[in-house]
């Protein structure tokens, strides 16, 4: 490690590298516009996480319903989710960004704030589908046999047995997914919305100096790392809860 | 003695005269050429060939003629020599001394136009106004065009009927990132909402479109073809006098590049015999009615 920096930083173009990604002076006077510009991605990202944990549920349960009377609902499932992680999120958010408010019909809201925060929940609500799903899937099928067993009907069994060991074994993925949601709030921007990264556009257009991409990445990185901690920290004190007594 | 030197003297003039008019032949077969720049002895990318970059879709009344067939330009070619800056383009080439085949045109979005780093044009024309913080990263040449912004908005809302700088306070206003446009709202508009920042203009525009924006500021010109194709019910709701330095286009050149000098030493001279101003009533004599605000 030390020997890459010490590599990096006596190359030859060092110093034009270093004053055009690493301008400090250029980073404290973006900083202020830029955080600010972040808390646009902040509540994007929590609207839509809110949404997406219990649309994606819901999505992963009606496509893991047995039998043949609910294939409809599996098929309209299935579709759902290979349509939205198949079309690039950029896609749908200038699709419905710029053409829900386009077709003119009353009551249609125009925010872009709005479309940005549907075209994040839809896609995302995809992909978490399918993390559920997995979740779901990897609960033995003794476990539900056992519930159905004792008498309670499918919607308890999954309720109380198979749905809280299923969330509590694809939590880390669950973060994951989050994690790329925190980061695709920055492509709400290409619909005029001025958030953390279109901000730093904005500085970098005006002085050329690319340290402005720096800060919003810092900020980014910034809600991610205590994120990723607190989740390692959830996992595992439900898995000493889960395994006490175990010496692994 | 005089015998000789008659005879001598006719045998000079007539070597002179060979001699001058040898040189003569060549300089009249090349065009209205500009001393000390011919095309073999400029700086180019390619050798023989001006390649000039511009943004597609190429937009009137900047360029015209329409598109070609199998060329990938969108709404017009510039390859035709329609529209204010082909015509610009093609006539300062003419005044270095190429013809229309030694021009070429590549594609530069406006965004890497204005940006530091190697070009991969000999010059980009392309609405690109002078201002200090790109002159540090790029070359600019001389004005071809002096310029005013203003602002575009829907028929029939509030907005359209502001009639100074001050009424445009309150409204959501747009324009193109790292535009100069985008530094007028934010210098001498001053809304009390921050103003919403597009990748493209056409983005612009259809958020205008859509009512998620209230005005579009663009230069004039550019204004016209938004009301006229763009936003049929658009209307410019005014011109902002510049007050100050006058914002004026230029040809950009990489940083540095001697090409610069040429160029300008064309542009005065199309400036000096009127052809500027002849390209000028031809393709923009229609776009300057707009009333100011101030």
């Amino acid at each position: 490690m030390a020997g890459l920096v010490w590599a990096v930083t006596s190359a030859p173009n060092w110093p034009e590298v270093r004053d055009a990604f690493f301008d400090m002076d250029a980073y404290r006077r973006s900083f202020p516009s830029i955080a600010r510009a972040f808390l646009l991605n902040v509540k994007i990202f929590l609207i839509a996480e809110g949404i997406v944990l219990v649309t994606a549920l819901l999505l992963a349960v009606l496509r893991s319903l047995p039998g043949p009377v609910f294939f409809p609902l599996r098929l309209l499932a299935t579709a759902y989710a290979d349509l939205f992680r198949g079309i690039p999120t950029i896609l749908v958010i200038a699709l419905l960004g710029f053409g829900a408010p386009a077709l003119g019909i009353e009551g249609i809201p125009t925010s872009t704030t709005f479309w940005g925060v549907v075209s994040l929940v839809l896609v995302y609500t995809a992909y978490v589908s399918e993390v559920y799903r997995a979740g779901i899937e990897s609960v033995h099928p003794s476990q539900e046999a056992a519930a159905r067993s004792l008498g309670l009907t499918r919607t308890q069994s999954l309720r109380t047995v198979v749905l809280p060991q299923a969330v509590r074994r694809v939590i880390p993925p669950l973060l994951n997914d989050f994690i790329g949601l925190q980061k695709d709030t920055a492509l709400v921007g290409v619909l005029g919305s001025v958030e953390a990264f279109k901000q730093a556009q904005i500085e970098v257009s005006a002085d050329f100096n690319f340290t402005h991409y720096l800060v919003s990445a810092t900020l980014f990185v910034a809600i991610t790392i205590p994120l990723a901690r607190f989740v390692d920290w959830l996992v595992a004190r439900d898995r000493r809860q889960r395994q006490a007594g175990r010496l692994v | 003695m005089r015998k000789i030197l008659i005879p001598l003297a006719v045998l000079a003039a007539a070597l002179v005269t060979a001699a001058v008019g040898g040189r003569g032949d060549v300089a009249a077969a090349a065009p209205a050429a500009t001393p000390g720049c011919a095309p073999d002895t400029l700086n180019l990318l390619n050798d023989g060939q001006l390649t000039i970059g511009t943004d597609n879709p190429a937009y009137p009344p900047w360029f015209g003629g329409g598109e070609t067939k199998g060329q990938p330009w969108k709404i017009n070619d510039p390859a035709t020599g329609k529209g204010f800056e082909s015509a610009v383009a093609y006539a300062v080439a003419k005044q270095l001394g190429f013809t229309k085949a030694q021009v070429t045109w590549v594609y530069t979005p406006f965004n890497r136009a204005i940006a530091p780093g190697k070009k991969q044009f000999d010059f980009a024309i392309n609405q690109i106004s002078y201002t200090p913080a790109r002159a540090k990263v790029l070359t600019f040449s001389e004005s071809y065009y002096n310029v005013n912004q203003s602002v575009v908005a829907v028929k029939g809302k509030r907005i359209a009927s502001v009639r100074s700088l001050k009424g445009l306070k309150s409204y959501k206003l747009g324009a193109q990132l790292g535009t100069t446009s985008y530094q007028f709202i934010v210098n001498r508009i001053k809304p009390s909402q921050r103003p919403a920042v597009f990748d493209t203009n056409d983005a612009a525009v259809a958020a205008l479109k859509n009512g998620q924006i209230d005005g579009l500021v663009v230069d004039l010109p550019t204004a016209f073809y938004v009301t006229a194709v763009q936003v049929p019910n658009g209307k410019i709701v005014g011109q902002f006098a510049a007050t100050g330095n006058q914002e004026r286009f230029g040809m950009v050149f990489q940083k540095g590049n001697p090409l610069v000098a040429c160029v300008n030493k064309a542009l005065r001279t199309l400036k000096r015999n009127g052809t500027l101003a002849k390209i000028q009533q031809t393709w923009l004599a229609k776009v300057t009615g707009a009333p100011v605000l101030r």
